[in-house]
């Protein structure tokens, strides 16, 4: 589809919205994933689109940038109506997106990557050439220093994320969409990204922030609008609201944003891990010598930016991968080895919810109920001489349902029908229940929605006082603070520092993650 | 958030199949009117010869046993996650075995002959399919490529076996002598001559049983065993199957030896109920039909059953058609079923997000 007027110039300061959305409607089969949605984009501010997983933002943006159609409703650039059809037709109307997952080629360099798209004719160089003059200016202009001939892939997440703004400007956006554009950042990194937004807006273009996080909103934004089921529930100017207003928008009442818990009684440990050694498939270290012990009745919180090692060390734990060196001693007994292996360790006592749910967690095209005894399900209640125990299946899988609030109750709809909370509430349930008495949690909330956070935190911190050992990763630096009563830092493969969970505040840990040593109670 | 595209069930299994199947019936007939024949005759004469007389109906039947070893074969293995493109060698193995029980111990009593016969043909095609499955399970070599190869060094070892070693002595082609008596799969209508059915000679015979039961079997190994679970995790998610503790390379070679056993039960069809020797080339091409007859059939036994039918037929009354109609030889025969193949296989799913957006408007509509 072609844009019906010809994708109009920047007017230069002329009045009006710079995005304008009107009645926006989107249905996929029968989820009515975006119901008349209108939004106005002020030119030159920061406007952040808030809502839990599944509120419909992503759809919304996917359809302003042309990965969707809209079933009904018109969207506005600059005051003229514009047909979006595919990325090319948002992109002419002066759009650009920093997509959560970077749209980047690892091997090319930079100013490959930013040209892709936009090479400028059949030969590369006189396209490469100008590029390289465009992006010099570009990086003056607003701070925003790449280095142009390095290959993308080895570049800190953090640079390539700059890439990817840098090539929406290269592409002549004028509206720039950041989804979730924190999740893979060091606090410090998220600041820096926050600058250089403030700059963006400084000089005229238009910014919109897609997060679920309030402190991002309250921190950068000019305006909030937040979306619930599909629909724009409020809006307002960012001063006039707080965090527990915006967050009883999103959820729809009033909720907890603090884990409530009592003290910890820690008891002996349980497991006890020493000078653990993991390597990746490629033999490049990953974890490199970590001790900790897991005590009875704690939460141990791991906190890091991800790729620095965490991933490994769980895995390492639950034993989908062998260690290249050390102990991990599950009283007294060292079960590091292969012959050891996650069905095993599952008899022993050590449960895993690991951190990517669709990857790993969960078997998307099964039911509920099949999800529910993934890894148990040789179990003498769920098979019985290899055979599944059908009934008994469903029934476990109804009781689960009920005592973990899993909606809809129905055992037999697909994994993926149901929201990332519930889903998360199936994995989570399906681990609990299996009676732990180490319980080690990748990313509990990841894609998770708010009212199902509070949910998922208290069951962690039930199991904590039913006197379990928890080890909690995640990179929510809010979510460790507020359920660790130990934070253990990564940086880079090594443990860089141990806090205990009252006295943790951001800045110390946000330091330490950037790899600072160092005692930070001091 | 739905993918596009998801249908609900009755479509996805029923509609959706015929959909395809008028396709390719419709660009078939196109053909057969570009060469002067009529498409319509053609079609009546075709499911005349698959379905008109009681030997008819014979033959369609022999013909779907056979494919419904070799889809059930590729579906378990696709359960898995695993593509065996390697049907056409293991039951060409597994026909071997049964050959070698017939020829031994065809003296014996049936009741002994034909169960060693069809223990035989799994344990031949098993052993031919754990080849590759040890390969690709140890080793990673890619199991389509491998098993492929495989069918061509079953192709020429029984070749070589049956020019060299196992040939009737005193003569000319290829075969093994014929088995004993006691080698011999009672046919079916032998089978109801005897309570007093009469019914026309065909070499549909009681294999087709064991093709039910094996049905059967597959299903209740899928779905209902512990096994058949973990497989399924495997082929959905292997990092989902890593993380339950599920090995890789046993689940690889389960549902390969599985599926080559399969494959090879077609030697009994084949071999016990209808040549009573060792001959060359037998499957004809069955193994490959099979991987058609899994895609259609949607990996499950009942749509296996259902889409083994259809190709029985096409392979029945195709032969009839070539023999009735001057201008359409063995090739357009082949070239019809190809079609099938082609928009059942291949294309199964063209026509499926237009489909998904249809209903969905329908539905929509009919909502409000």
């Amino acid at each position: 589809m072609e844009p019906e007027s010809p994708a109009p110039e920047a007017p230069g300061g002329s009045p009006g919205p710079a995005l304008e959305l009107r009645a926006i409607d989107k249905r996929f089969g029968a989820v009515h994933a975006n119901r008349a949605v209108s939004l106005s984009v002020a030119r030159g501010s920061i406007h952040g689109l808030i809502g839990e997983n599944g509120a419909g933002k992503s759809t919304l943006m996917n359809i302003v940038y042309g990965f969707h159609t809209a079933d009904s409703g018109e969207i506005r650039v600059n005051g003229r109506r514009v047909v979006i059809g595919r990325p090319r037709d948002s992109i002419e109307a002066g759009i650009g997106m920093v997509h959560q997952h970077f749209m980047l080629v690892e091997r090319f360099t930079v100013l490959e990557n930013v040209v892709l798209g936009a090479e400028g004719g059949r030969l590369l160089g006189k396209g490469l050439g100008e590029a390289r003059a465009g992006l010099e200016r570009l990086g003056r202009d607003y701070g925003l220093d790449v280095p142009l001939d390095a290959e993308t892939g080895h570049l800190p997440v953090g640079m390539q994320q700059r890439v990817e703004i840098l090539k929406a400007l290269h592409h002549r956006a004028d509206i720039l969409i950041l989804d979730e554009p924190t999740s893979v950042l060091t606090p410090p990194e998220a600041d820096q990204l926050f600058r250089m937004l403030a700059l963006l807006r400084d000089q005229g273009k238009t910014v919109i922030l897609v997060t679920h996080k309030l402190r991002e909103i309250m921190a950068i934004t000019d305006r909030v609008t937040v979306m619930r089921q599909g629909a724009v529930v409020h809006e307002t100017a960012t001063r006039d609201t707080t965090p527990r207003a915006l967050a009883e928008q999103i959820v729809g009442r009033a909720v907890l944003l603090r884990v409530e818990k009592k003290p910890a009684r820690p008891g002996p440990a349980l497991l006890e891990v020493r000078n653990l050694e993991v390597r990746d498939r490629f033999g490049v270290p990953r974890v490199k010598g970590a001790t900790f012990s897991l005590r009875a009745g704690e939460i141990v919180g791991i906190a890091g930016v991800s790729g620095n090692g965490q991933s490994e060390l769980l895995e390492a734990l639950s034993g989908i991968r062998r260690p290249s060196g050390g102990a991990i001693l599950l009283g007294g007994r060292d079960i590091a080895g292969e012959n050891v292996g996650p069905r095993d360790r599952r008899g022993l006592g050590i449960a895993h919810v690991p951190e990517d749910r669709l990857r790993m967690g969960v078997v998307g095209s099964f039911s509920a109920e099949d999800n529910s005894i993934l890894g148990y399900e040789g179990r003498p209640e769920f098979s019985g001489g290899g055979i599944l125990r059908r009934g008994a299946i469903r029934s476990g899988c109804e009781r689960k349902m009920a005592a973990y609030d899993i909606r809809p109750p129905a055992p037999r709809l697909r994994i993926t029908a149901f929201s990332g909370g519930n889903q998360q509430k199936v994995v989570m349930a399906r681990e609990i229940d299996s009676k732990p008495s180490v319980l080690i949690v990748g990313q509990p909330t990841r894609g998770v929605d708010i009212g199902a956070i509070e949910f998922i935190h208290r069951r962690i911190v039930e199991l904590r006082d039913a006197g379990k050992a928890v080890l909690v990763v995640s990179v929510e630096l809010d979510e460790i603070m507020g359920l660790s009563d130990r934070i253990l830092v990564m940086a880079g493969g090594e443990f860089v520092g141990e806090v205990s969970g009252e006295e943790a505040n951001e800045r110390t840990l946000g330091l330490m993650m950037a790899g600072v040593r160092g005692d930070p109670r001091k | 958030m739905s993918a596009p595209g998801r249908l609900p069930r009755w479509a996805d299994y029923g509609l959706l199949p015929l959909l395809n199947l008028c396709a390719a019936l419709l660009i078939s007939g196109l053909v057969i009117r570009l060469i002067g024949e009529s498409p319509w005759a053609a079609l009546k004469l075709m499911a005349a010869g698959a379905f008109g007389a009681q030997d008819s109906v014979g033959y369609t039947l022999f013909y779907a046993t056979d494919f419904v070893f070799t889809g059930l074969a590729v579906a378990v293995a696709v359960h898995a996650g695993v593509f065996n493109i390697g049907g056409e060698g293991q039951a060409y193995i597994g026909g071997l075995g049964v050959g070698l029980v017939g020829l031994a111990f065809g003296s014996w009593s049936p009741w002994i002959v034909v169960p060693l016969g069809i223990a035989a043909a799994c344990a031949f095609g098993a052993a031919w399919a754990f080849v590759p499955a040890w390969l690709q399970a140890r080793r990673g070599s890619h199991i389509v490529i491998t098993t492929i190869m495989f069918n061509f060094i079953a192709s020429a070892l029984m070749t070589y076996l049956l020019v060299n070693v196992l040939i009737k002595p005193g003569q000319q082609s290829p075969e093994s002598r014929e088995f004993g008596p006691g080698a011999v799969m009672p046919s079916v209508h032998q089978a109801l001559g005897m309570i007093g059915i009469p019914f026309a000679p065909s070499p549909f015979n009681l294999a087709s049983l064991l093709a039910l039961a094996a049905c059967l079997l597959v299903w209740v190994f899928i779905w209902r065993t512990r096994w058949g679970y973990a497989l399924r995790v495997f082929g959905q998610n292997p990092q989902a199957a890593l993380y339950a503790g599920i090995s890789p390379q046993r689940t690889i070679l389960v549902s390969m030896l599985i599926s080559g056993g399969l494959a090879g039960c077609l030697g009994v069809n084949e071999l016990m109920g209808s040549e009573h020797r060792i001959l060359l080339d037998f499957p004809g091409g069955a193994g490959f039909v099979g991987i058609a007859v899994a895609l259609m059939g949607r990996n499950h036994p009942a749509g296996i059953l259902a889409a083994s039918l259809l190709f029985g037929a096409l392979y029945q009354g195709g032969s009839q058609l070539a023999f009735d109609m001057p201008h359409v030889n063995r090739d357009m025969v082949v070239l019809i079923q190809g079609l099938v193949i082609l928009f059942c296989g291949a294309l199964e799913n063209i026509f499926r997000v237009p489909l998904a957006a249809l209903l969905c408007r329908a539905g929509g509509s009919g909502r409000t």
